[in-house]
């Protein structure tokens, strides 16, 4: 690698930041308008940019106008690709648009060398009486393509987007997947030295995905532009980005490498997504639980884990009657509420871990059903669906294969 | 430090532009796209019609029958002696062509809202592009015109073209500017308050009797003439006129005032819908 604190940015966002007024327009804005304009008649400051919440939007703020983004900082080093992280409502989109000039900033600035290709959405502008040929020409258009441009690489795009049949037929005769796919295979094409994406990824069928990520990693990789992504898709994230930047309520509060911007996020994201705590009066039972969570080997309450990291589940039982014949029983359940395996104790105890080995369970959305039972005859306490948690594959050999179902759990299996 | 370091890079994205930075460059390179724009709006209008670009004669043709029975038949009204059909038609031609550039280029914002909201490129491109459209639209008219205006020749009407005729390109020069200028006027300002939109919608239709497509100037009472007078189409239809018949009034201070206005108005058009396309994402 070249000295990279030699190397100069190709894009420097400098304390970026975008106010919204929330509500409607109507004859009550227009006040507003009005003393706007007349404090910059003056030559004074705009009066509203003192005023402004952070963004949040679940609880109820007093000003109309908020804070989308807030004094944003980061820079990009050519070639690489920066993964833009945050919950729905963070920011991304706004700080998108400001990238891909769709509105401008409230203050601050951004400075770049050479084009800046936005992908939004895919398939922009495309007119559905027009053939799939004429809205190539459209679209790469749009997108800022001369039409020499795209002639040199229309056979390339018919040929990515796999619609070549349907080529001189109406647009609005394709079916969706494929209005999408031609779209992308136009962006695909796009060849500015800056390329900014929103979670265009998440569409299309599993194999069109993989080509899609594959495209944007060859993009970066062997013509070394530069990428700017945002998506809520982990996994994707993980394969794609050197380089995070996390944004909570307008602010960004975390930039670094991808995978400790990701963990970063995770913490902090961090919900209670039904841990179990009995709160009611003490149960009439021999033994119950007060409290289920989901924790990691030092005990701190987390949701997310990473394909590497062993997932802890921790039992806090009141035992009236000792019984040496009582057993804990945990079902592991996947997304569907399917079980995927079980673990059963020798007796119980008041505090109790179950740690799930790491590079066990493939990617995804799990719960647990877990009861104190004394086997074949019957059941003393029991806890139904809770205690989700989630694993993010960070780099397991079946990363590749993107969404592919390939299965609930890792085996060691051998080839001989 | 900050100007130095601006330097350094190509492109900024800042707050504000300079007001008078029109950035007319960047629409050049964007020319491509201006003709698939055109393109687009000219193939879509037609597909799926049996009669295809055929609607483009028969609109103004029923507009001028409907006018020469109502005006010229009925109501007996002056056409300066000019064949009723050939001297409405020729108004009509050229009122469509403004009218038509002042309604779709008045909600170039309003219109493309869900394009403009995912990807940048300049605006400005958008009218230019209807009013090549329109363009295109009035040299069919126009060639209707002078197929319509050989038949009378043919079959003996008097009409005298005269040298002023030379002014046509001029004519449709600033006609077109005038609708571009006054509809990015129009549509900057109906980003944030649409009000102004119902005014232009029906306010064109009004504006067409003010204007001699329908009366020769010379047979407005004096009393009224200064209305007439002052609307800035008056000067060019009448010239167009007057280049093709010689019957009717020119007066270079009419034509000047309608160059000036044109040029006024679009030069306002242009810095003000600049000004407003940035931001206008966030209050459509």
């Amino acid at each position: 690698m070249f000295n990279l604190w030699k190397m100069k940015p190709i894009i420097k966002v400098e304390n970026l930041s975008k106010q919204y007024r929330l509500g409607t327009i109507g004859t009550g804005t227009l006040s507003n308008d009005l003393k706007r304009w007349w404090h910059q008649v003056r030559g004074k400051e705009d009066p509203f940019l003192t005023v402004g919440e952070s963004n949040d939007r679940t609880s109820k703020g007093s000003s109309e106008y908020v804070w989308a983004l807030k004094d944003i900082n980061f820079e990009v080093m050519p070639g690489e690709i920066l993964g833009i992280i945050g919950k729905n409502g963070a920011g991304k989109s706004t700080l998108l648009k400001i990238l891909s000039k769709v509105t401008g900033p409230t203050t601050g600035r951004i400075l770049y060398d050479g084009r800046i290709g936005s992908l939004l959405e895919v398939g922009t502008g495309f007119h559905p009486e027009l053939t799939g040929r004429e809205n190539i020409y459209l679209n790469g258009a749009i997108l800022g393509m001369t039409r020499q441009e795209i002639r040199a690489k229309l056979d390339e795009i018919i040929d990515f987007s796999g619609c070549e049949r349907y080529i001189d037929t109406p647009v609005k005769r394709y079916s969706s997947g494929m209005t999408v796919r031609l779209g992308f295979a136009v962006a695909a094409h796009l060849e500015p030295e800056i390329l900014v994406v929103d979670e265009v990824l998440a569409v299309g069928d599993a194999e069109f995905q993989k080509k899609a990520i594959g495209k944007m990693q060859d993009v970066s990789r062997n013509h070394g532009r530069t990428v700017l992504f945002v998506s809520h898709n982990m996994n994707s994230l993980t394969n794609l980005c050197t380089k995070g930047i996390v944004l909570m309520k307008g602010i960004s509060p975390f930039q670094s490498k991808i995978n400790d911007a990701i963990q970063f996020y995770l913490q902090n994201d961090y919900v209670n997504r039904g841990d179990y705590n009995l709160n009611e009066t003490p149960k009439e039972k021999e033994a119950y639980f007060t409290k289920i969570r989901v924790v990691d080997e030092n005990g701190v309450a987390k949701n997310d884990f990473f394909y590497t990291e062993k997932i802890c589940i921790s039992y806090q039982i009141h035992i009236a009657k000792k019984n040496a014949k009582y057993k804990l029983f945990c079902v592991i359940l996947d997304y569907h509420l399917r079980p995927i395996f079980s673990c059963e104790s020798i007796g119980i105890k008041e505090d109790m871990l179950l740690k799930i080995p790491e590079k066990f369970l493939v990617r995804g959305d799990y719960s647990i059903h877990t009861f104190i039972h004394v086997p074949r005859v019957e059941q003393v306490d029991i806890v139904e669906n809770m205690c989700q948690f989630r694993v993010i594959d960070n780099g397991s050999p079946f990363q590749i294969h993107g969404d592919y179902n390939y299965g609930s759990v890792f085996s060691e299996s051998e080839w001989v | 430090m900050q100007v130095a370091d601006t330097k350094k890079y190509a492109n900024a994205i800042v707050p504000k532009d300079a007001l008078f930075d029109l950035r007319l460059k960047e629409i050049w390179r964007y020319r491509d796209l201006l003709l698939l724009f055109v393109k687009r709006d000219f193939v879509a209008k037609y597909k799926q019609t049996i009669l295809g670009p055929v609607w483009f004669f028969i609109q103004p043709i029923f507009q001028t029958a409907i006018l020469a029975l109502v005006f010229a038949g009925m109501a007996s009204l002056s056409t300066d002696g000019i064949p009723p059909i050939l001297f409405y038609l020729a108004g009509i031609t050229c009122w469509n062509y403004f009218a038509n550039c002042l309604r779709t280029t008045s909600n170039t914002f309003t219109a493309n809202a869900s394009l403009f909201g995912k990807v940048y490129f300049p605006r400005a491109v958008t009218p230019l592009s209807i009013i090549i459209s329109n363009l295109i639209q009035f040299g069919i008219g126009l060639l209707l015109f002078l197929l319509l205006y050989l038949y009378f020749v043919a079959t003996g009407a008097v009409l005298l073209p005269n040298t002023f005729l030379l002014l046509l390109p001029v004519l449709i020069v600033l006609m077109g500017l005038m609708g571009l200028g006054l509809g990015m006027l129009v549509s900057a300002m109906t980003t944030k308050y649409r009000d102004l939109q119902y005014l232009v919608d029906f306010g064109v239709q009004l504006l067409m009797y003010a204007t001699p497509v329908i009366l020769p100037l010379s047979a407005v009472p004096d009393k009224y003439r200064p209305l007439m007078l002052a609307n800035p189409m008056t000067g060019i239809i009448e010239t167009f006129k007057y280049g093709f018949f010689s019957t009717g009034t020119f007066s270079w201070e009419l034509l000047g005032y309608s160059a000036g206005f044109t040029i006024v108005v679009f030069l306002l058009g242009l810095v003000v819908f600049n000004y407003t396309e940035k931001n206008f994402m966030d209050v459509v």
